[in-house]
This record gives C-alpha cells, sequence and structure tokens, in this order.
C-alpha cells in the first residue's frame, strides 16, 4: 500500500461523509412531504429488488470456493428461501439453512 | 401511545435483530483481520469501521488501496457499492420521513442493510404502527447490529489471524439476507419482482463499480410495481 497518512484519512473521511450522505439523501431531503403514489408503488419492491440481486452471485459463484458453483451453499440458499417462504420465520430459515450448509458439508467431505 | 409500548416495540426489534448477531461479528471481525493485515494501524481500521459502517464497501475500499489504485477510484469504487442504500433511504421515508431532522440524521447514520430489511419489513406488514412504535423498532433492531460491527472490527484488527478463518462463515450472510427476503415474498409482483433482480443481477456481474446490481434493482422495482398496478 503506497498512500501517505493524510491521503488514507482523507479516503475514510470522505467515504464516511459519502455513505452519510447516501444515506441521508431521501429521508433527509423529502422528509415528510407527500411522495406521488407511483413513486410509493415502486419503493415498496426495493427490499425484493435488492436483496436477492445482491446475494445471487454470492450464492451462485462463492469466492470460498474460487467462484465454482458448491452443491452445499446451493442447497442451502434454496432452503433458507423455503423454509422463510412458507414458515415466514426469519430464525427458522436462518437455521434450517445453516444445518443444510453444515450437513452437506459434513457428507460431503 | 404510552412509553411502555415504546419499549415493548424496542425491545421485539432488538429481539428479531439477535439472530443476525451471528452474522455481524465473523465479517466486522474479518474486517478489522483484512485491514490490520493490509497494513492500517488500529486507528484507522477503527475509523473505518466507526464511519462508514457499511462492511462490503470497507472491503472494496481496502481491495483498491492494497493494488495502489487512484484515490479517486477508491472512492467512486467504494461508493456505488453503497448506493442501494440511497434506495432504502427513499423506502424508509413515508414510514420514517415525519421524524424531526436530528432523528433522520440519527437514523441515516444506522441505515445499514440489516436494519433497513428488518424494519421495512415489519413497517409493511404491520401498517398500523405509529411514528414513535416505528422509531422504537428501528432502534430496537440496530441496537445489536452496529455496536458490534464496532467492537468486532476491533478484536479482529487486535487478535489478528489468530482467528480460524474456515467453517464456512463467509456463507453466514449470503444466508441471512435469505431468510430476511423469503417472508417479504408475499404477492406475485414481490416474487416477480425479486426473479428479475437475481436474473439482472447475475446478468449484468460484468458491469463496473457494482452498477450492475443498482440497473437490476430499479427494473425489478419497476416489474413489481407494474404487476401490482394490473392486478389492483
Amino acid at each position: 500500500m503506497n498512500y501517505t497518512d493524510a491521503q488514507i484519512w482523507g479516503i475514510i473521511v470522505a467515504m464516511g461523509v459519502g455513505t452519510f450522505l447516501i444515506r441521508f439523501s431521501f429521508l433527509g431531503l423529502i422528509g415528510s412531504r407527500p411522495m406521488p403514489p407511483w413513486v410509493l408503488r415502486h419503493l415498496r419492491y426495493t427490499s425484493v429488488a435488492i436483496l436477492p440481486g445482491l446475494v445471487a452471485p454470492l450464492v451462485l459463484w462463492p469466492a470460498a470456493t474460487d467462484g465454482q458453483p458448491d452443491p452445499a451453499r446451493l442447497a442451502a440458499a434454496v432452503v433458507t428461501v423455503a423454509v422463510g417462504y412458507w414458515t415466514k420465520g426469519v430464525v427458522l430459515a436462518m437455521l434450517a439453512g445453516a444445518a443444510t450448509l453444515y450437513g452437506l458439508q459434513f457428507v460431503i467431505s | 401511545m404510552t412509553t411502555s409500548t415504546s419499549k415493548s416495540t424496542y425491545l421485539l426489534g432488538l429481539t428479531r435483530a439477535l439472530p443476525f448477531v451471528i452474522v455481524v461479528i465473523p465479517f466486522a471481525m474479518l474486517f478489522g483481520v483484512v485491514a490490520t493485515e493490509a497494513g492500517l494501524p488500529l486507528s484507522q481500521t477503527m475509523a473505518f469501521s466507526v464511519l462508514v459502517v457499511a462492511g462490503a464497501s470497507q472491503f472494496a475500499a481496502l481491495q483498491f488501496m492494497s493494488e495502489n489504485a487512484p484515490v479517486l477510484v477508491i472512492l467512486a469504487s467504494a461508493l456505488a457499492v453503497n448506493l442501494r442504500m440511497a434506495m432504502y433511504s427513499a423506502s424508509i421515508t413515508p414510514h420514517l420521513g415525519s421524524a424531526p431532522m436530528w432523528q433522520r440524521v440519527v437514523i441515516s447514520y444506522f441505515l445499514v442493510d440489516q436494519s433497513y430489511a428488518m424494519s421495512n419489513a415489519e413497517f409493511e406488514a404491520r401498517p398500523e404502527m405509529n411514528l414513535r412504535e416505528k422509531l422504537a423498532y428501528f432502534a430496537g433492531v440496530s441496537t445489536p447490529i452496529c455496536p458490534l460491527w464496532f467492537g468486532f472490527s476491533y478484536l479482529g484488527a487486535v487478535l489478528g489471524d489468530r482467528i480460524p478463518s474456515d467453517y464456512g462463515l463467509d456463507f453466514a450472510m449470503p444466508i441471512a439476507f435469505l431468510a430476511m427476503v423469503a417472508p417479504a415474498l408475499r404477492t406475485p409482483a414481490h416474487i416477480a419482482a425479486a426473479f428479475v433482480s437475481i436474473v439482472l443481477a447475475l446478468g449484468l456481474f460484468w458491469v463496473p463499480l457494482n452498477l450492475g446490481l443498482l440497473i437490476a434493482a430499479v427494473f425489478a422495482m419497476m416489474t413489481g410495481a407494474e404487476i401490482e398496478r394490473r392486478m389492483a
């Protein structure tokens, strides 16, 4: 790493301020002003629009296996979603997913 | 609205967030270890975790720094990783936007993946919640997440590579996010949005700066909204 101390502090502070402003953007500037129904309709899907796309590459191409699809991780992901979908239980889904992962890793290895 | 209801809503949020401790601890420790191994002193490692509070972008910045990338490239890449949080900010605004400014500043600081996803799910599932209950719930889910992020970044930096690294813990985060999102797949519109998100995020994975995910998210939101409009 070839940076001066001041440069590294600059990177950290700029990232901190930038990330805060990203998080603050709508919450800070719009606040309680009403948003049009079509905007609200789109915002209702934010979490299901981002989180699946965020984890999909991690599930399909895990860094731990150098990007090679891994049956244990794929099965764990499917079980987590299935249990979460049918039981609506977040913790139950996490436990089922973890049990699948460790169970299959144990059986395969 | 009594204080005791606020308190129980706070405790409810706190309890719901406890399982995510399993995800935060290894991720935070790993950041401390990797940052220290990359050559950052304890003060800078901690400043990263306390000022930025966004694991994926902190790892991205470290990666670029170890490649000696130009400062502007580091900042652009790391902030692009965090742009999804602008969508979280917009999405949580109908629920928390009427809070006073200083509270919105504090909320913004704590608006991470877990606190957003858990709060949003609860607010959508229980529309009868009032502002004070929603604030209490948000504070509850943030309580175990953020301090642990700081504390275990510290432990990782101090303990270094004395930490065993392979127990499949890399997969704790994907499992946690999938577990949060699955119960939110309530309608065909939600399912279709998630499907579009996965397909486009994988198809656009080659797009630099993590921007493929944002493009995927925009199309996924449009898909959900359009299906909702047609079915209404």
